[in-house]
């Protein structure tokens, strides 16, 4: 059922592999567009900025959009950033249809750069004092120190931030269904419409009426649930021994 | 000697099958101070915490033995009855941040939903906080926070507090250990008055404190009770050498 | 005296600290302009009416979001009711016995609860009630987003109670007070600040999920108090709107947009002040 690539209630056809593809592409582009943004934050809030009254102010701004509903991140999308991305492909002469793999993932990274940032935040305040200093001592300048000292010190913690921003990522559901363009067939191109596993959930589920169409939904769903849990706990045991042996 | 009213007989603790106090058998006399002194490690702690029985509330911890109450064993009643004819302050001052210096003192009834008039409630408050040696100095706050005090006015808040239940005898944890100089020994005062109307046990590794302020002394190692007696007697003519060692701090 | 390599180094230096603060700012840009845009196009909508009347048929202008409000707000309630016990009640017990066979399993089962996408929640909540009841309800709405309010508490709740000192814990026993009652007129007093704002937290979340609701809840035109029966609210009312071809009810989308925003991001800010106000020191 994940190999087959027709999903086709009419037929009969439940291949979910057209969601895997959507749930993937938008998830990791995501991610690739959230991580350069979640860790100039991190450093500005976790070595430049730390304990001054700046630090508190983007700390707020970054925590205030994790708040927002996401069904509000969707409407918002649907209105006003589908246009100018129609604009944009129109521009590119791809098609206009503005929904898209592209749009979700925009939309979808603005809303996990909160979550990423955090956790990158607290490895990057773990890096131990005297490890920076001893750099500093030998005339390093302060981004000599990040490269060299504080990120690869803190680099699995960085790496945990990315997979449970990933996870979270995954599973968004709302601001990912308004924007996506609803195609249940496997998108060609970054700007194609298509369905995530949660997508394709929140559109048909109350519509199924067929058992079977049902049950493949659900079937679904586990698989995102599965998926889901294993980034997570990998993430969250990479944080344990991150944190483990920083004040072991 | 006078009376004791707090005896333990052969009293032994464990931890899990550690034995960490053999045997041990004390007796308290009435209204007077009496220290028990030892190197740390030597069951000083773990002996007062049977007494109140609060030393079964750590997993895995057991207790052997009789500890007698004016003839009655504690060992055989309700814990929390023990507790509320034996009193304890602890070393850190611990009032409850969430109430006010009034509703400290009176803690002990408040939790246990034991209501009194208001006016008996004054009246317990006004003299708890007076033995404590602490009720110039609050009595126009009496409804402000506890935690607003000093550390030497928050100890002896606590000590107002376990004193407010009336409790038979005390139980002082190295109570002046976290304080500065001026309020411990505004606290040693308080003790030495106090001791005229109640039980004090109080454990201590300042062997100075202990002669300051106890008449009967016991001394502790390994988990046994190596001596007691007579403070002042024990200081100058202690009758077992590890009693001699300590004082004269060959270890400590 | 600096030289030519240096200068490089330190103007190396400056340029990157800018460019972190370039884009760490460009970051927060699309916070104000979601905010801008709907508060621009809500606040147009907001009236008496808005407030306490039905929605209107496609193609009739005004109308009211009365049911989804009535609707958030009944499965706030039932929400709560169902998770506000058990979550302090977990969260106390993982505060108290933090090793042993059943609090692994308990903290494993919150653990992998909170990191489950809301939409498999939904999916869990109709197999256990929609199925069982034979339909959609307001019960089964507040079942599915209770589902998502536990985790949150009860890691509010172990991690407060855990930063009180136990020395606090002896002095209520040792002055002969019952076990039970020095958790409850104690502890949970001296933490309450923690535990209450995981609840104002929890509720804020809650108020704005929508796909749980989807299947269980489902929406309703109408305001409708009966557990049994479905309900509507306003992340529902918001997708359904918003989705559709009528302008009229994207108007009135963007008005119930603004009333979740500003209900959700109040509940934010007073659990700030809740934190600093309550919080009690040691």
């Amino acid at each position: 059922m994940f190999y087959r690539s027709v999903w086709n209630p009419v037929s009969g056809d439940f291949g979910a592999f057209p969601f895997i593809v959507g749930t993937l592409f938008t998830a990791f582009l995501a991610l690739a567009f959230c991580t350069p943004f979640a860790l100039a934050i991190s450093l500005l809030l976790g070595e430049y900025w730390r304990g001054t009254t700046w630090s508190g102010i983007l700390q707020t701004l970054i925590e205030v959009p994790a708040g927002i509903p996401s069904v509000i991140y969707g409407f918002w999308g649907l209105f006003l950033v589908v246009p100018l991305i129609r604009s944009l492909e129109s521009k590119l002469h791809v098609a206009p249809y503005g929904v898209g793999i592209f749009t979700a993932s925009v939309i979808l990274s603005i809303m996990i750069i909160p979550y990423a940032a955090s956790l990158m935040i607290e490895t990057i305040k773990l890096v131990p004092y005297d490890l920076k200093e001893a750099a500093y001592s030998l005339g390093a300048t302060r981004v000599e120190v990040i490269r060299n000292v504080v990120l690869p010190y803190a680099r699995s913690g960085v790496f945990a931030g990315i997979l449970l921003a990933l996870g979270r990522a995954l599973g968004e559901t709302m601001a990912v269904t308004m924007v996506i363009g609803n195609s249940n067939f496997i998108p060609k191109s970054i700007f194609a419409p298509a369905n995530t596993m949660a997508s394709i959930i929140a559109n048909e589920f109350t519509e199924a009426s067929d058992p079977l169409h049902l049950s493949s939904l659900i079937e679904v769903g586990v698989l995102l649930f599965f998926l889901t849990m294993v980034i997570n706990m990998i993430g969250k045991a990479i944080i344990r021994r991150t944190v483990s042996g920083a004040y072991g | 000697m006078e009376s004791a009213i707090l005896k333990t007989e052969n009293l032994s603790a464990f931890f899990g099958s550690q034995c960490v106090i053999k045997s041990v058998n004390l007796e308290f006399p009435k209204n007077n101070v009496t220290a028990i002194m030892g190197p740390s490690g030597c069951g000083k702690t773990t002996l007062i915490r049977c007494m109140n029985r609060m030393h079964e509330l750590v997993p895995g911890a057991s207790t052997s033995g009789k500890i007698l109450l004016n003839d009655e064993d504690l060992n055989a009643i309700n814990p929390i009855l023990v507790r509320r004819k034996v009193g304890m302050v602890f070393q850190r001052p611990n009032p409850f941040p969430t109430m006010s210096i009034y509703d400290n003192v009176i803690a002990g009834y408040k939790l246990n939903g034991i209501r009194k008039k208001r006016a008996e409630f004054d009246r317990i408050v006004e003299e708890s906080l007076k033995k404590a040696a602490l009720w110039d100095e609050v009595k126009n706050t009496l409804h402000r926070k506890g935690t607003f005090l000093s550390g030497g006015q928050q100890q002896r808040l606590c000590i107002a507090r376990a004193l407010a239940m009336n409790p038979e005898a005390i139980l002082l944890d190295e109570p002046t250990s976290a304080l500065d100089p001026k309020a411990t020994s505004l606290i040693e005062e308080l003790i030495g008055e106090l001791e005229k109307s109640i039980t004090i046990i109080i454990v201590t590794h300042n062997t100075a404190q202990a002669a300051r302020i106890s008449e009967y002394t016991a001394f502790m190692y390994l988990g046994e009770m190596v001596e007691f007696g007579n403070t002042e007697k024990l200081f100058t003519v202690p009758k077992h050498k590890k009693t001699e060692e300590y004082l004269t701090g060959k270890f400590g | 005296m600096v030289d030519n390599g240096v200068s490089f180094r330190i103007f190396k230096d400056n340029l990157f600290k800018w460019s972190l603060v370039l884009v760490s700012f460009l970051a927060t840009v699309p916070l104000f302009l979601i905010l801008f845009y709907v508060a621009k196009n809500g606040i147009s909508s907001f009236s008496w009416t808005f407030i306490t009347h039905l929605p209107k048929p496609p193609g009739e202008a005004g109308g009211g979001i009365l049911n989804g409000i009535v609707g958030t707000l009944l499965l706030i309630g039932w929400s709560s009711l169902l998770s506000i016990p058990l979550g302090i009640t977990l969260g106390l017990y993982l505060s108290e016995f933090r090793e042993g066979f059943f609090s692994y399993w308990v903290r494993l089962c919150i653990d992998v609860l909170q990191g489950t996408p809301s939409v498999v929640i939904g999916i869990v909540a109709y197999a256990w009630i929609v199925i069982t009841m034979g339909g959609f309800s307001l019960f089964s709405g507040g079942v599915a987003l209770s589902l998502i309010m536990v985790p949150m508490i009860v890691k509010a709740t172990e991690e407060t109670l855990k930063l009180i000192p136990s020395a606090l814990k002896e002095a209520s026993l040792a002055l002969g007070v019952s076990y039970s009652k020095t958790i409850f007129k104690v502890i949970i007093p001296s933490g309450l600040s923690g535990i209450v704002t995981g609840i104002l937290l929890g509720v804020a979340r809650v108020a704005g999920e929508t796909a749980p609701l989807l299947f269980t809840a489902f929406g309703n035109p109408f305001v409708n108090w009966n557990p049994l029966k479905p309900v509507s609210a306003l992340p529902i009312l918001i997708f359904n709107y918003a989705s559709s071809p009528f302008p009229e009810w994207h108007q009135l989308a963007w008005g119930a947009s603004l009333f979740l925003v500003t209900i959700v991001l109040l509940l934010n800010a007073v659990s700030r002040v809740v934190i600093r106000k309550w919080k009690v020191q040691f």
